[in-house]
């Protein structure tokens, strides 16, 4: 049984602030850092608003450790007061009129004041914010903020911890503190993290599981790495940054010899049999660009290694710290006219992220050829 | 008719500031609870309840004092109800005095407070919630906090408002000297009876106190938080 399920429905309004949008998720969470990921406005903020009781949805239910919080058919909805719950709020709503300390006994003042002292010096420690005890929100710096926040959602024992984006508006230094905070919580507390992002690198650091918001649905769920390798659809693809996706024709299927071969207009690829196709099907594939490896176009062709050897050129590069971003053009004859029933993604383009090791050992080659590794190519299902 | 200013009935200014100051302590729990309600729930006929709050601002107050007198004489059922209680009719007392004022001073009351109210960050307050603070809780420790000083300036105004009320009194509370007539209707009856020395003695003074109250008002909004 999952420490957390929820089902939510909620329809807007055509005229409110979220207008026409429509809610419907369902989620099963254990202890441990679940990442709700989705572009802006994909309804991860609208379900923990839900889960905390802002907000109050058309029908569903919410369980917490086998504790209903909300249910539509009976009409039960507890108040926010009443959850029990933990909520790390985007700009952290520390009250700008307390100091630090009164900020953090705020959820405990029924405590007896020798608890309550106890307590809150405990969370001080734990957060190092200590020396920070009687300044007032406004003379702490954002990362600051951001622990005190976390401590004082932390300091009444929530059953559920809720954080909304925590780390927009952060610089890289405290990002990285920021996820040393949540891996010590996930050790210490044995609750559910949920945890709101739109950036899939904070996704795959954090998430023992990941959910990907799509308009108001949970599209995906599964690990990051299960999800990176496997996303469900050609738009959970791009939503995870991968732009390698293509439109291609099943050519060839050989059970036997465990090879199907799909064709483009630009290339071919060959990936393991797919059970359940038949020649001519149309099916949507990807790659992720970093699994993409470039080699000499004179080099030996028959290496294992080199699988659905492409001959590409380079069209433009872009270098940060140790990854080099490449754009490639693909050579070769057009079969078809290119673009419209493609759904946009053109096959005559790759893209590829090499170390700039392997990159400067290529040299300065214009044409070369780029390797797409069967095990890396994901065949989307047809959609459902 | 007094000659110097040793000589001039103060009764007016002091009814004045204590029936200003009697309806401002009503306009405040009353304002504050109804712009409470106008700013924290959403439910039908909320903008009209808001447009007879305000509408005490663009009357006329003689329409204003007119219903107030059909709403509490002594023929109409608060009018009975109070003489049975009290032993004396409203009307034409100070305590109608009151009664005018605060009318007068509310809408102004609820049009601040109530923005005042709407400019405390909505997080703060659903923070408070998820630390299990009651709504009473986040109202006196969260929201009053923040909105403090907006409040404290509207109640300041809404004092300087009673304390100038002259329409609305007249027409509830009428203009009995010693009784119930207050600085503004006394210094109609001033200018009215010639007595220039009187006129200006009060019209300096109310000038003099609204300057100040304006000055600190804008004061306690200028240092907000």
């Amino acid at each position: 049984m999952a420490l957390l399920e929820l089902t939510l429905g909620k329809r807007f309004p055509s005229n409110g602030s979220s207008a026409g949008f429509e809610l419907d998720v369902t989620l099963q969470c254990e202890a441990g850092v679940t990442v709700l990921f989705g572009a802006s406005g994909s309804g991860k903020t609208l379900t923990l608003e839900s889960l905390a009781g802002f907000l109050r949805p058309d029908r569903g239910r919410i369980l917490l450790n086998n504790e209903i919080l909300f249910d539509a058919d009976s009409g039960v909805c507890f108040p926010p007061q009443r959850r029990g719950l933990g909520y790390v709020f985007q700009n952290y709503a520390l009250f700008p009129h307390m100091t630090l300390e009164q900020n953090l006994a705020f959820g405990i003042s029924r405590l007896p004041s020798l608890e309550r002292h106890r307590r809150v010096r405990e969370m001080m420690d734990l957060f190092a914010l200590s020396p920070l005890a009687s300044r007032k929100p406004h003379e702490l710096s954002g990362g600051e903020k951001q622990r005190a926040s976390i401590a004082r959602a932390l300091i009444t024992e929530p059953r559920l911890l809720l954080l909304d984006e925590p780390v927009r508006g952060l610089d890289f230094a405290l990002r990285s503190d920021f996820y040393e905070v949540i891996r010590n919580i996930r050790q210490k507390y044995q609750i559910p993290i949920l945890l709101v992002t739109h950036d899939v690198h904070e996704g795959f650091l954090l998430a023992s599981r990941m959910a990907v918001f799509e308009a108001g649905r949970i599209v995906q769920t599964g690990t990051p790495e299960e999800i990176f390798l496997r996303p469900r659809s050609p738009s959970v693809a791009r939503l995870l940054g991968i732009t390698n996706i293509f439109f291609g024709t099943v050519e060839e299927l050989d059970p036997m010899a465990d090879l199907t071969r799909i064709r483009t207009s630009h290339f071919s690829v060959t990936v393991p049999y797919l059970p359940g196709r038949l020649r001519g099907d149309t099916v949507w594939f990807c790659i992720p660009q970093e699994h993409i490896s470039l080699h000499p176009s004179n080099g030996a062709k028959d290496e294992p290694a080199k699988e659905n050897l492409v001959p590409v050129e380079v069209t433009d590069e872009i270098a940060d710290r140790n990854t080099v971003h490449l754009s490639l053009r693909v050579h070769g004859p057009s079969s078809a006219p290119d673009g419209s029933q493609e759904g946009g993604n053109d096959s005559s383009r790759l893209a590829c992220e090499l170390s700039k090791l392997s990159y400067k050992k290529l040299g300065c080659q214009k044409t070369c050829l780029a390797s797409l590794p069967k095990s890396f190519i994901h065949v989307f299902g047809n959609p459902a | 008719m007094p000659e110097t200013w040793q000589q001039i009935d103060w009764f007016p200014l002091w009814l004045s500031l204590r029936v200003a100051s009697i309806a401002t302590i009503f306009s405040l729990a009353i304002g504050l609870i109804l712009a409470y309600v106008l700013s924290r729930y959403r439910f039908r006929g909320r903008e009209l309840l808001d447009s007879f709050i305000t509408l005490p601002i663009v009357l006329p107050p003689t329409v204003l004092g007119y219903y107030l007198l059909v709403l509490i004489g002594r023929n109409s059922p608060f009018g009975r109800v109070f003489e049975s209680i009290f032993g004396f009719p409203l009307v034409f007392t100070w305590q109608a005095a009151v009664v005018a004022a605060a009318f007068h001073s509310i809408p102004l009351l609820v049009k601040s407070a109530r923005a005042a109210l709407d400019s405390v960050d909505h997080t703060l307050e659903n923070a408070a919630r998820t630390l299990g603070a009651s709504e009473w809780k986040v109202f006196i420790q969260v929201t009053m906090p923040l909105a403090r000083r907006s409040v404290i300036a509207a109640t300041i105004f809404a004092f300087a408002r009673a304390l100038g009320d002259f329409g609305v009194t007249i027409m509830i509370a009428g203009n009995i000297p010693g009784k119930t007539q207050t600085m503004a209707v006394a210094i109609y009856d001033a200018v009215q009876s010639g007595n220039t020395l009187l006129a200006n003695m009060m019209v300096l003074i109310i000038s003099a106190l609204a300057i100040g109250i304006l000055y600190w008002t804008n004061r306690l909004s200028e240092n907000l938080p």
